[in-house]
C-alpha cells in the first residue's frame, strides 16, 4: 500500500516521561507512526503498553503529570505538541475527534444529547439554531439511531450502552474530522452490539475522508477492522505491518506470545466424557424480581431467570454464555446462595440444598464457590492475605493453624510464593489477584467452583495463564467448573459443554463442537456471526516465523 | 418533573403532619405544664384547675387536634409569661430572623461556591491554600467571638456599622456576616471535593474532546453535577440558622424568633415553644423540599421517584 498524499497524522519520535519513581522513566518512548486518509491503524498492546497515551497525546489530554519530552506530532502539517491549549481546543472535536472506552459514562448526565452533540458546532461553528438542530438529527440518524427526534430530547441514563456509544461517535463525528481516535470503544459493550459498532467503522472509513487511529487488546477487532497494525509493549513500538503480515506472520516474539494466548474458536477438549457421575443438578430454578405497587408507582416485575434444568457433570466444565441482561449473573447468585430462588432446587450428588432458609444456603458456600470478575475489587484492601485466605475455612469450623497449612499449601498450587500470605491485596498484580482469588475459594474445598467473568478483566496473555491454572487445578482435585462469561472463545476454550441464555432463559445446551459448529437456536447463531475476525484464525505459533531464522 | 413535584409536595405534607405530632407530644413528656404555670409552691387545687381551665386534662389526641386546627388558621394561643398572642409576637420577630437568615446564606454561596470552584480548578496552588485557610478560620472561630470581634473594629472602632438593633439596614452587615462565615467552610469544602471529582471524569474529558473551552467546561460541565449535595448541604444550613441564630440574635442584640425561642424555653412558655418548633420544622421542610426540587431540575436522574 502505498500513499502518495501526506499522512493525517505523523507521530515522530514520541517520548513521554512518566512521572519519577514509576517502573519505567517513559510511558511512550521514541515512537513513530503516520495514519492516512481512509486507513484504520490499529495499536495493539496489553494494559500499560502506553498505546492509550499516545492516542492522549494526539488529542492533547493527557494528564497534567505526563509530559512529552521529545520528539512531534504532526497534524496537517504542525506539530500539536507546540499548540497553545485554546488552540488544541479548536482542532479538537473540530479537525480531531476522539471515541472513549466507556460508554456509560462518557456523557454528561445533566444535558440533553442534543444538547452535547449541538456544542459541539456551538463551539466550532458559526450557524442559526434551526441548522444546529438539523445537523444534529442528521448525525443521529447517520449513526444509526432508531428515532432521532425523540433522541434527541433523551437524557443519557435513558439510553443503553450501544446507543450512548454512538451518541459519542456521533459527537465525534459532528465536524467532519479529518482524525478520528477511538480509544477500545467496543471493550465495554456486548458482542453484538460490538459488532455493529465496528461495522459503522468501517462503513465510515469508506463515507468519510478521516484516518482512524483504532486503539485495542483484542487481535479479533484488529482482524476485522485494521489496514495496518502497530504491536506496543511497554512503551515501545515492538511491530508494525500489514493487518495481514502482523496477524498471519507476527515476527516479533512478543506479538507471537500474544496471539498465541488467543484461545481457539473451536472446542479443544474433544468430546465429553459422559459416562462420569452427576456432580451438580438444577432443577426448575427460577427468580422473578418484583417491585411492590406504592403509592407512587405501579408494580413491576422482570424474570431474572425462568425455568432452568441443567446438569454438570463430576470433574467437568461447563460454559454458561450470554449477553448483559441474559441471566447469567442472577442463575449465579442462586447457586451461590445469595439470592433465594422462588422456584426449584439445586442437587449436589444425591442431596438436595436448602434453599428457603439463611442457615441452608450459608450451607451452599461449603459446596460452592466463585471467584468474581474484578480481581481489585474482590480483595478487601485492608486484610493481609493470610486472613483473606483462611476466613472462610475459620467460619466453616477448622482451627486457625490448619487453615494456615493449607492456606500455604494451595497458594503453591496458584503458583505464588508462600511469603504472599503476610502482604496486602495492593501488592499483586490483577492476574496474580485472581490467583489469590481462585486459592480463597477453594479453601473450604468446594465440590464446585464457579468463575463468574474471572478472566475478563485480564490482560490476554495473563488470562491464557489462569485459565491454565483453572484447567489444571480441575484436573488435579477433580473439581467441577462453572465458567460465566460473556467471551466465545473463552467458553470454547476451557468448556465440555456449552450453555446458552437469552433473556432469562436457557436456549441451546451441547458440547462445544454442537453448539459452535452447529447451532440450532437464532440467537444463539445471532451471537456467533457477532463474533469480530471470523475471517482469522489465530496461526499456530509452535511453528518457526520466517523472521526467526532472520533474528 | 410535574409529578415529581405533586408527589413531593405530598410526602412534604406526610412529613410535616408528623413533626407537629411529635414536636406537640415532646412538650407534654418533658413536664406537666400546669404545674410549670402555676409557679413553684402552688397547692394542688389551683394546679387542678389551672389543669381544667387550659384544658390539659382532656385526652392528648383531643389537645393535639384542638391545637393544630387552631393552629393552620394562624392562632397558636396565648404566651404564658408575655401574656399576649402568640401569632402577634413571632410575626413582629420571625422577619429579623428571616432577614439575617437569608443574607447569611446568600453571603455563605457567594464566598463558598467560587472560592469551592477555584481551589477546585487550581488544586495544591496559592488559591487552594487560601481557601482552604479561610475555611479553616470559619471552622474555629466561635461565632460570639467573631462577633464581638466585628463590633469591636467596625463599630466601635471605625464606627462603620452599628453595633447593636435593626433601625437601620446597616445593622444587618455585621450578623450576615457571622451567621454567613459559619456556613462558608463546609460549603466550600464540599464544592471544592465535588469538583475534584467531577472533573477527573469521563464526561469532563469528552466536554474537553469535543474543544470545548476551559472555563465553559468548568462552570457548564462540571459545576451542575459538582453543585447537587451542596445544594441539599445548604437547605439544612439555612434551616439552622433560621432556628439557630440565637446566638447572633444575642450578640447583636436583634429581636429575631431565635431570641424568641430562647426565651420561651428558659421560662417553659408552651404555647409560644409549640408554635416556634411547628414554624421551624416546616421551614426545614420548605426548604428540604426545594432542595429536592432543585436538584431535581440539575439532574435528570433524580426526578424519578
Amino acid at each position: 500500500m502505498t500513499h502518495t498524499a501526506t499522512p493525517v497524522l505523523s507521530i515522530r519520535n514520541l517520548t513521554i516521561d512518566l512521572p519519577k519513581g514509576g517502573d519505567r522513566p517513559h510511558a511512550v518512548s521514541n515512537l513513530s507512526l503516520d495514519i492516512h486518509e481512509k486507513e484504520i491503524l490499529c495499536i495493539v498492546g496489553e494494559s500499560g503498553s502506553g498505546k492509550s497515551i499516545t492516542s492522549f497525546a494526539a488529542m492533547g489530554l493527557l494528564p497534567k503529570i505526563l509530559k512529552p519530552s521529545a520528539g512531534e506530532i504532526l497534524f496537517e502539517g504542525r506539530d500539536v505538541l507546540k499548540l497553545s491549549e485554546a488552540e488544541h481546543a479548536d482542532l479538537r472535536g473540530s479537525r480531531m475527534g476522539m471515541i472513549f472506552q466507556e460508554p456509560m459514562s462518557a456523557l454528561n448526565p445533566c444535558y440533553t444529547v442534543g444538547n452535547q452533540i449541538e456544542e459541539v458546532f456551538e463551539a466550532h461553528a458559526q450557524m442559526s439554531k434551526a441548522e444546529r438542530r438539523a445537523r444534529t438529527l442528521a448525525l443521529l440518524k447517520e449513526v444509526r439511531l432508531p428515532d432521532p427526534e425523540r433522541l434527541y430530547h433523551a437524557y443519557p441514563h435513558q439510553l443503553s450502552g450501544g446507543q450512548r456509544q454512538r451518541i459519542v461517535i456521533a459527537i465525534a463525528l459532528a465536524m467532519e474530522p479529518r482524525l478520528l481516535i477511538a480509544d477500545e470503544p467496543t471493550t465495554a459493550l456486548d458482542v453484538t452490539t460490538q459488532a455493529q459498532i465496528l461495522d459503522m467503522f468501517k462503513a465510515l472509513k469508506e463515507s468519510r475522508k478521516a484516518g482512524i487511529l483504532f486503539v485495542t487488546h483484542d487481535f479479533d477487532v484488529v482482524a476485522e477492522l485494521a489496514d495496518r497494525v502497530l504491536v506496543m509493549q511497554k512503551g515501545l513500538v515492538v511491530e508494525q505491518g500489514t493487518a495481514e503480515q502482523v496477524l498471519n506472520n507476527p515476527s516479533h516474539p512478543y506479538t507471537r506470545m500474544l496471539i498465541d494466548a488467543v484461545p481457539k474458536r473451536h472446542g479443544v477438549k474433544g468430546n465429553p466424557d459422559m459416562s462420569t457421575p452427576i456432580a451438580l443438578r438444577v432443577a426448575g430454578i427460577e427468580k422473578t424480581y418484583s417491585t411492590a405497587r406504592t403509592m407512587f408507582k405501579p408494580a413491576r416485575k422482570v424474570h431474572a431467570v425462568k425455568p432452568t434444568d441443567f446438569t454438570v457433570l463430576e470433574g467437568q466444565t461447563l460454559g454458561i454464555v450470554g449477553e448483559s441482561g441474559s441471566g447469567k449473573t442472577t442463575l449465579v447468585r442462586c447457586l451461590m446462595g445469595l439470592v433465594e430462588p422462588d422456584e426449584g432446587s439445586v442437587w449436589i450428588g444425591s442431596s438436595r440444598l436448602e434453599t428457603t432458609t439463611a442457615a441452608g444456603r450459608r450451607d451452599f458456600r461449603k459446596h460452592i464457590q466463585i471467584v468474581f470478575q474484578d480481581p481489585y475489587g474482590a480483595l478487601n484492601p485492608r486484610r493481609k492475605i493470610g486472613d483473606l485466605l483462611i476466613e472462610g475455612a475459620v467460619n466453616f469450623g477448622v482451627p486457625r493453624s490448619q487453615a494456615m497449612e493449607k492456606a500455604r499449601a494451595l497458594l503453591k498450587i496458584v503458583r505464588l510464593e508462600e511469603d504472599a500470605l503476610d502482604r496486602y491485596p495492593a501488592q499483586f498484580s490483577g492476574g496474580q489477584r485472581q490467583r489469590i482469588s481462585i486459592a480463597r475459594a477453594l479453601m473450604v474445598e468446594p465440590k464446585i467452583l464457579i468463575a463468574d467473568e474471572a478472566v475478563s478483566a485480564l490482560d490476554v496473555s495473563v488470562q491464557k495463564d489462569v485459565l491454565k491454572l483453572l484447567d489444571d487445578i480441575r484436573k488435579a482435585v477433580g473439581l467441577t467448573v462453572i465458567f460465566i462469561t460473556h467471551d466465545l472463545r473463552v467458553a470454547a476454550e476451557i468448556s465440555d459443554h456449552i450453555l446458552v441464555m437469552s433473556k432469562g432463559e436457557v436456549v441451546e445446551y451441547g458440547t462445544v463442537d454442537d453448539v459452535f459448529g452447529n447451532p440450532q437456536h437464532s440467537y444463539t447463531r445471532q451471537l456467533l456471526a457477532a463474533m469480530p475476525g471470523r475471517g482469522w484464525e489465530a496461526p499456530d505459533m509452535a511453528a518457526p516465523g520466517p523472521a526467526d531464522a532472520a533474528r | 418533573m410535574l409529578k415529581f413535584v405533586l408527589t413531593k409536595i405530598g410526602m412534604a405534607a406526610l412529613v410535616a403532619l408528623t413533626v407537629s405530632f411529635i414536636s406537640f407530644i415532646l412538650l407534654f413528656m418533658a413536664g406537666d405544664p400546669a404545674i410549670a404555670i402555676a409557679g413553684e409552691g402552688a397547692s394542688g387545687e389551683v394546679i387542678a384547675a389551672i389543669r381544667s381551665q387550659y384544658g390539659f386534662d382532656r385526652p392528648l389526641l383531643v389537645q393535639y387536634v384542638d391545637w393544630l386546627m387552631r393552629a393552620l388558621s394562624g392562632d397558636f394561643g396565648m404566651s404564658y409569661y408575655f401574656k399576649a398572642p402568640v401569632s402577634g409576637m413571632i410575626a413582629e420577630r420571625l422577619p429579623v430572623t428571616m432577614t439575617i437568615g437569608f443574607l447569611g446564606m446568600s453571603f455563605a454561596l457567594l464566598l463558598a461556591i467560587p472560592m469551592g470552584v477555584l481551589a477546585a480548578a487550581f488544586p495544591n496552588t496559592l488559591i487552594d491554600r487560601l481557601a482552604l485557610g479561610i475555611a479553616v478560620v470559619g471552622q474555629a472561630i466561635p461565632s460570639f467571638w467573631f462577633g464581638l470581634i466585628l463590633i469591636v473594629v467596625f463599630s466601635v472602632n471605625l464606627g462603620w456599622v452599628p453595633a447593636s438593633g435593626t433601625r437601620q439596614w446597616t445593622g444587618y452587615v455585621l450578623p450576615m456576616i457571622v451567621l454567613g462565615y459559619y456556613a462558608t467552610p463546609a460549603i466550600m469544602r464540599l464544592t471544592r471535593a465535588g469538583m475534584l471529582e467531577v472533573l477527573s471524569a469521563d464526561y469532563i474529558r469528552t466536554a474537553r474532546a469535543k474543544g470545548i473551552k476551559p472555563r465553559r467546561v468548568l462552570f457548564k460541565h462540571a459545576l451542575r453535577n459538582a453543585i447537587i449535595p451542596v445544594v441539599s448541604l445548604a437547605a439544612v444550613q439555612l434551616g439552622f440558622m433560621f432556628g439557630g441564630s440565637v446566638v447572633v440574635e444575642t450578640i447583636f442584640a436583634l429581636h429575631g424568633a431565635g431570641y424568641l425561642a430562647w426565651e420561651s424555653i428558659s421560662r417553659n412558655d408552651l404555647p409560644t415553644m409549640q408554635a416556634l418548633i411547628l414554624i421551624f420544622a416546616m421551614f426545614y421542610i420548605a426548604f428540604t423540599f426545594l432542595a429536592d426540587v432543585l436538584n431535581a431540575w440539575l439532574d435528570p436522574r433524580l426526578r424519578t421517584v
